[in-house]
């Protein structure tokens, strides 16, 4: 028995949907607050305060969308595979909804990242796609999540659904840093890198504040859009509960 | 009563041992004996490689200096194409007569059953790809010092091929379309295996070391054979219990 304590008690309690669905509905209108404040506050200051660039002027602005997305598109794949280890190993229901709750998310946000990339590389490069590595990366992890999405939906059985896409995620996810780095030098045989955020050497702090707290912003963002999901996905298969019927009598009056 | 129904099976529990060299040996030789029974299956992906790499000379150009700096590229996305042609048929026959269940209820470790399929898999498709790539590589004009690296890149490479299709066939085995869905899934997953090889054959083509490139396409396939048996026979448990 001792064994078996090791995990803290809410680990265990967020395997209850109908404890995970009381729990988002609390946490809820906290995130959404903080991401609209941050969200408000770091698009403002960042698009119409922070200085212009020496060398791109006012173009290099995008960035304030772009890098929050591309982190974004990242970060979920991450969450979701971790959600979907999870549920492949103690069998957690709510875990599966979290990892099929974030392929939507993490697509779209990748698609994101992309179209602003490409506005972004017009100016900047003179043409919308250059196969750097970078953007290049971005687009594989947009195909794995399409592949994930696909497999969702491709199997009937719920609980199979969610464990393949799982196994899926989880080959990705050993998958991506490899290709990271294949792409990375793949690319520096044809051509040199020609622009990174991280190599940049003095970005003022008037322009890189705005940019964290947007980054801060979207993760409460992602967090919103994840619970939001996360309870329709609660409520959809656990209709035929009867905590979920007595919810809906309660909100219908 | 129960005494006596019990018996046989403590007997088949002490004669079934752990043998994991005679079941991969086992595994093996059933694929392969399946594979030369059904001939039409065992050329058709070698067909499509073919018809394949013909089309790039009549949709792009047939001058042989744009198919030159082509010919690594081509040869590689076509193999690719090829293997993963073949790849939807990996478990599907198993799977409907039945025999993939006894091999997930049989007590001897999946892992080396799911290996020796896939390596016979890759010496039905990989092993004649990698064979017939100098001659596609010659009608487009690939220089021949490319050869070595061609054949060397793909050698070390298909096999890794296989192990990750694998993947994408085990988890759609269980679905009627799994043809187009395992592309989507197993393609983006084939792109380190891609560059690589394709700038394998681009050094020997300029006479640079090869042996860089080589060395990353073997770490490839030493992963793959550690971890791909893995995630195939949780995939096969999940698809085949759903």
């Amino acid at each position: 028995m001792a064994g078996k304590n090791w995990m803290p008690r809410w680990f265990y309690q967020l395997a209850s949907p109908r404890w995970c669905y009381q729990i988002t509905g609390k946490l809820l209108p906290g995130f959404v607050v903080a991401t609209l404040l941050l969200i408000t506050i770091g698009t403002v200051w960042g698009l119409a305060f922070a200085p212009q660039d020496y060398q791109q002027g006012n173009s290099f602005r995008i960035i304030y969308l772009h890098v929050p997305a591309a982190y974004m598109a990242q970060s979920i794949y991450m969450t979701m595979a971790l959600a979907g280890a999870i549920g492949l190993i103690w069998k957690m229901k709510v875990a599966d909804m979290v990892a099929k709750s974030c392929a939507p998310i993490g697509a779209s946000l990748a698609v994101l990242a992309l179209a602003t990339g490409a506005i972004w590389g017009k100016p900047t490069w003179g043409s919308y796609w250059v196969w750097d590595a970078r953007l290049t990366s971005m687009l594989i992890l947009l195909f794995l999540y399409l592949g994930i999405i696909a497999l969702n939906s491709a199997i009937e059985s719920e609980s199979t659904a969610a464990q393949s896409t799982a196994v899926l995620a989880l080959v990705g996810l050993v998958n991506i840093p490899i290709i990271k780095y294949s792409v990375d030098w793949w690319n520096t045989l044809h051509q040199p890198a020609t622009f990174k955020i991280t190599e940049r050497p003095a970005m003022p702090p008037d322009m890189w504040i705005p940019l964290l707290i947007l980054v801060i912003g979207f993760y409460c963002f992602f967090a919103v859009t994840l619970m939001m999901r996360l309870r329709n996905e609660i409520i959809r298969r656990e209709r035929r509960a009867g905590w979920v019927r007595e919810l809906l009598m309660q909100q219908r009056g | 009563m129960s005494e006596t129904k019990l018996q046989p099976l403590a007997v088949a529990q002490h004669e079934t041992e752990y043998r994991p060299g005679r079941i991969f040996v086992a595994t093996l030789k059933r694929e392969l004996q399946l594979a030369l029974r059904r001939r039409s299956d065992l050329v058709n992906p070698l067909i499509f490689f073919l018809m394949v790499a013909t089309l790039f000379p009549l949709g792009v150009s047939p001058e042989p200096t744009i198919l030159m700096t082509l010919a690594p590229g081509v040869v590689w996305v076509a193999a690719l194409l090829s293997t993963l042609l073949a790849m939807d048929g990996l478990f599907r026959s198993d799977y409907e007569d039945g025999s993939l269940e006894q091999i997930l209820l049989s007590p001897q470790p999946l892992f080396i059953v799911v290996l020796g399929k896939v390596i016979a898999h890759w010496m039905i498709t990989g092993l004649p790809l990698t064979l017939m790539a100098p001659l596609i590589a010659v009608m487009l004009f690939l220089p021949a010092e490319g050869m070595s690296g061609l054949v060397l890149s793909l050698l070390i490479g298909t096999p890794t091929l296989s192990l990750v299709g694998a993947i994408g066939a085990a988890l759609t085995v269980g679905l009627r379309k799994g043809g187009v869905l395992i592309s989507l899934l197993v393609l983006p997953l084939y792109i380190p295996v891609l560059i690589f090889g394709t700038a394998a054959v681009d050094a020997a083509v300029t006479g640079l070391p090869l042996a860089g490139h080589l060395a990353l396409l073997g770490a490839l396939l030493a992963l793959g054979v550690a971890l791909a048996p893995i995630a195939i026979a949780a995939a096969l448990r999940i698809s085949v219990s759903g």
